[in-house]
C-alpha cells in the first residue's frame, strides 16, 4: 500500500512559455528525475492564468496544482508577482468555497535555469499533497 | 469528437525519446481519438525527409490540424509552423507536445510511467489542436525613420549606423551638449583613446549627415502608435512640441555614476574622491597629479563602492558594475605614466578584469600597483587623522593582517546606477528590471529588444557596460531596427487576446488589468463591449483572470482549450 512517503500525487503544473517552462526543460535536459505524475501545461504568463482552470484541475482529479510563476523576471508584466499571487489567492478562495483544501495550490517563481529548484518543489509539494486526505475526500 | 481531421506525429528523436518511452504505444493511443485520422512514428520528425512525409500526409488526407510530439517547443515551433504552411495548413493549427525534455529525459528510469505520461501529453495536444482556429499574422507597414533617445557614445554610434543604412534618425538629447559621460573622460581602456576626442569625432560625423537631426535640451514627452509607426512628441528647449512619426525607437539614456552617501568609505572627507572625478582630473591635466596644490604621492583605490551590495540591506545595487575593475587598473597605468614614483594601493573584493582586460590588471601589477583583498563583511575604514587620510584594511591575502595606508588621495571606485527616468519610463512603457535599469526580453537571446515591439534598449540604459560593450549593443539595435524598417512591413504574432461579444457585458475590469492600453470600450448593437487592439496586445493574458464572465481569452490558450487539455491529462490510461 502506498504511504504518504511513497505515493506520487498527480500534480498539474502551469508553466510560462518564456521563463519557467525553460527551467522545467532544463531539469529534463539534465536528467534530473521527478515524478512522472507531474504534468505541465505552458501558458504565456502566470499573471494570465484563470483561477477557474486551477479549480477545474483539482475537480478533474489532480491532487495539486503548482503555478511555476515568472516571478520578478517577467518581461510582460512588471507586477507579475502580485498578479500571480492574486490568481492563486482567488483559486484558493474558490477551492475553499467548494469544500476543497486550498493547500492543493502552490506557487513559486521558477526561473529559466531553475531546474533544481523545480525538482525540489515537485518533491516537497508531492510530499505535502500525499499527507493530505485523498483528493475528493474533503469535498 | 469535434469533427476535425487531425494528424499526429510521434518522434523517436533517434532514441532520445524512444529509449525511454514506448512511442508506438503513444501513437496507437493517439490514433484511438475520434478526431485523429493520421498517425505516424518518425525517427527524426525535424528531418527534411520526415517533414516531406508529413506534408504529403497533410495534403493527401486533407488534415486541418497537426500534433507533433517531439522535443521542447522552444526548439522547433518555427520549424513545424513553416512545415504546416508549406503543406497549406494554417501554422496556428499545429501543436508541439514536449515528449523529450518534459517526459523521456525526465523519467529515464521508469519506461511504463514515462509512456503513460506521454499518452496523456499527446491527448492534451490533440484536445488543444481540436479547438484551434486558423489565425493570420497581422502585417503592418513600417516607416524608415527612427528616434534615438540619448546622444552619448551608444546613441551617437547607433545614429550613425542607422544613417549608414539610409534610415533617418531623430537624435534627442536631454542635456545641452552631446557626448554623455564619455565626453568628460580622458584616456579610456583598452586602447588609450581619449573620451573627448572620441565624442568630438562622432559628433562631427553626426552633424555632417543630412539624415540625422540632433535635438539638444529636448526630451520625449509622448508616444503612441505601434511598432513600425509610432507617433512621438519631442519637447524642445524653447518649449516647442515637435510631433514626429518613427518606425522604431532606440533608448540610449545611459547611467549615472553612483554617489556615495556622506561618510560611506570616507565620502565627504578632504582627499576622498570618486572614480569619475579622478578620470576628469586626469583628463584636465597633462602634468603631475595634484590635490589642493600639493603633489599626490600615493593613492588608495577602494573597489566595489555602490556595487555588489548585500540584498538583505534592501538595495537594488546587488549587481557588479563590470567596467570599474578594468577602468581602475587602466587608470593606475595612466597615473604611473604621469609619475612612476606614485604609490598605488588597490583595495578590492574580487578583481573582475574579465577577458582580454586581464592584461590591464597585469600591466597595473607590473607598474608597481599593490592589490590588497578585503572582505565584504570587513570593509576598509577611511578617516582623517592629524591632517592626513588614513586607510585601515584587513588584507585577506595576509591572513587578515591589518594594513595601514596614509595616502594623499582616496579614490572610491564607484559603480553605475540607473538614471532617474521615471517620466520616460511612463511614456515608453518599457519595463524596468529589479536593478532599476531598462529590462530586455532575454539577457542572452534577445538582449536589446524590449517587450514593446520596435523599442530597443542599448548601452548602459540596459545595465552596466564598458564603452565597447555599449557600442556593440547600439549596433545590435541597429541590426534589429534595420531588419524591421527596411523591409517595409512587419508580421505580428496573432496569439493575442480576443473578446467573446456574446459573453462580454463591459465592466471595464479587463481594461483596468491591461498594462498596454490594448482594450477599448466599443458599441456592439445596443450595448457596450470590450475590444482588443491586436497590435498593442502582448498576449500575456492579464485580462483573463480579471473577467468574471470568462468573455476574454488569449488565442491558443482559450478557456475551452485549457480545460479540455486538463481533462485529457487527467483521463486514465488503459
Amino acid at each position: 500500500m502506498a504511504t504518504a512517503d511513497t505515493r506520487s500525487p498527480r500534480i498539474l503544473v502551469f508553466s510560462t512559455n518564456a521563463i519557467s517552462d525553460m527551467g522545467i526543460d532544463l531539469a529534463g535536459s539534465a536528467h534530473m528525475a521527478y515524478s512522472p505524475s507531474v504534468q505541465v501545461i505552458p501558458v504565456p504568463c502566470s499573471g494570465g492564468i484563470n483561477p477557474a482552470w486551477i479549480v477545474h484541475a483539482v475537480k478533474a482529479g489532480f491532487e495539486g496544482v503548482f503555478v511555476a510563476a515568472d516571478g520578478a523576471e517577467c518581461a510582460l508584466l512588471s507586477d507579475c508577482v502580485s498578479r500571480s499571487a492574486k490568481v492563486v489567492e482567488r483559486a484558493q478562495e474558490l477551492l475553499r468555497a467548494d469544500g476543497l483544501d486550498p493547500q492543493r495550490v502552490k506557487m513559486a517563481a521558477i526561473c529559466s535555469v531553475c531546474a533544481e529548484p523545480f525538482v525540489n518543489h515537485m518533491k516537497q509539494f508531492g510530499r505535502s499533497l500525499a499527507a493530505l486526505p485523498m483528493a475528493g475526500a474533503e469535498a | 469528437m469535434t469533427g476535425r481531421k487531425l494528424g499526429v506525429v510521434v518522434c523517436q528523436c533517434g532514441g532520445n525519446i524512444s529509449d525511454y518511452v514506448d512511442v508506438e504505444k503513444v501513437r496507437a493511443e493517439a490514433a484511438k481519438d475520434g478526431d485523429v485520422v493520421s498517425s505516424q512514428v518518425q525517427m527524426f520528425a525535424c528531418s527534411d525527409a520526415a517533414q516531406q512525409s508529413v506534408i504529403q500526409e497533410i495534403r493527401e488526407k486533407k488534415l486541418d490540424g497537426i500534433v507533433v510530439c517531439s522535443c521542447s517547443p522552444k526548439l522547433h515551433t518555427a520549424t513545424f509552423r513553416a512545415m504546416a504552411e508549406r503543406a497549406g495548413l494554417n501554422p496556428y493549427e499545429y501543436t508541439q507536445v514536449n515528449l523529450r525534455e518534459q517526459c523521456s529525459w525526465a523519467h529515464t528510469h521508469d519506461r511504463a510511467a514515462a509512456t503513460e505520461k506521454g499518452v496523456r501529453l499527446v491527448r492534451a495536444g490533440i484536445a488543444k489542436t481540436a479547438l484551434s482556429q486558423p489565425l493570420e499574422k497581422m502585417r503592418v507597414e513600417t516607416l524608415p525613420q527612427t528616434l534615438v533617445i540619448g546622444a552619448g557614445v551608444a546613441g551617437l554610434r547607433a545614429a550613425l549606423a542607422l544613417s549608414d543604412l539610409g534610415i533617418s534618425v531623430h537624435l534627442v538629447e536631454k542635456a545641452d551638449h552631446p557626448g554623455g559621460q564619455v565626453r568628460r573622460w580622458g584616456t579610456l581602456f583598452p586602447n588609450d583613446k581619449v573620451g573627448q576626442a572620441l565624442i568630438e569625432d562622432l559628433v562631427g560625423r553626426v552633424t555632417a549627415r543630412d539624415n540625422i537631426m540632433l535635438y539638444l535640451n529636448s526630451e520625449l514627452v509622448e508616444k503612441s502608435g505601434r511598432v513600425g509607426a509610432f507617433s512621438v512628441t519631442i519637447r524642445a528647449a524653447n518649449g516647442e512640441r515637435i510631433p514626429l512619426n518613427v518606425g522604431a525607437i532606440v533608448v540610449a539614456t545611459g547611467f549615472e555614476p553612483y554617489t556615495p552617501a556622506p561618510g560611506e568609505f570616507g565620502a565627504g572627507l578632504d582627499g576622498v574622491i570618486t572614480l569619475p572625478e579622478l578620470k576628469e582630473r586626469l583628463a584636465a591635466t597633462a602634468g603631475p597629479l595634484t590635490h589642493r596644490g600639493q603633489p599626490v604621492r600615493s593613492i588608495a583605490y577602494v573597489y566595489c563602492v555602490g556595487s555588489r551590495q548585500p540584498a538583505e540591506e534592501g538595495t537594488r545595487r546587488t549587481y557588479c558594475s563590470r567596467y570599474c575593475c578594468s577602468a581602475t587598473s587602466h587608470l593606475a597605468t595612466v597615473v604611473t605614466g604621469l609619475d612612476p614614483k606614485i604609490h598605488q594601493f588597490h583595495l578590492f573584493r574580487d578583481v573582475r578584469t574579465y577577458g582580454k582586460y586581464e592584461a590591464l590588471y597585469e600591466r597595473a601589477l607590473k607598474s608597481g600597483s599593490l592589490f590588497l583583498r578585503y572582505s565584504e563583511e570587513d570593509p576598509p575604514a577611511i578617516t582623517r587623522e592629524n591632517g592626513g587620510l588614513v586607510v585601515r584594511v584587513h588584507d585577506r591575502l595576509l591572513a587578515g593582517e591589518e594594513v595601514e595606508i596614509r595616502p594623499d588621495l582616496v579614490v572610491l571606485v564607484t559603480g553605475m546606477v540607473p538614471r532617474a527616468n521615471d517620466d520616460l519610463v511612463r511614456v515608453l512603457k518599457v519595463p524596468i528590471g529589479p536593478d532599476g535599469f531598462f529590462r530586455e526580453v532575454h539577457v542572452k537571446l534577445r538582449p536589446v529588444e524590449t517587450i514593446v515591439d520596435g523599442v530597443y534598449i542599448v548601452g548602459t540604459a540596459q545595465g552596466p557596460k564598458n564603452v565597447a560593450e555599449s557600442v556593440a549593443t547600439a549596433l545590435a539595435s541597429v541590426s534589429k531596427a534595420g531588419a524591421l524598417l527596411l523591409k517595409g512591413y512587419v508580421d505580428l504574432d496573432p496569439l493575442v487576446a480576443r473578446v467573446d461579444p456574446t459573453r462580454c457585458t463591459w465592466c471595464g475590469d479587463c481594461q483596468t488589468a491591461c498594462p498596454y492600453g490594448a482594450i477599448d470600450e466599443v458599441e456592439y448593437g445596443d450595448r457596450h463591449i470590450a475590444q482588443v487592439n491586436a497590435v498593442l496586445c502582448k498576449g500575456e493574458g492579464a485580462c483573463v483572470p480579471a473577467c468574471a464572465k470568462a468573455a476574454i481569452s488569449v488565442q491558443g490558450y482559450t478557456n475551452e482549450q485549457i480545460t479540455s487539455m486538463i481533462d485529457a491529462l487527467a483521463k486514465e490510461v488503459a
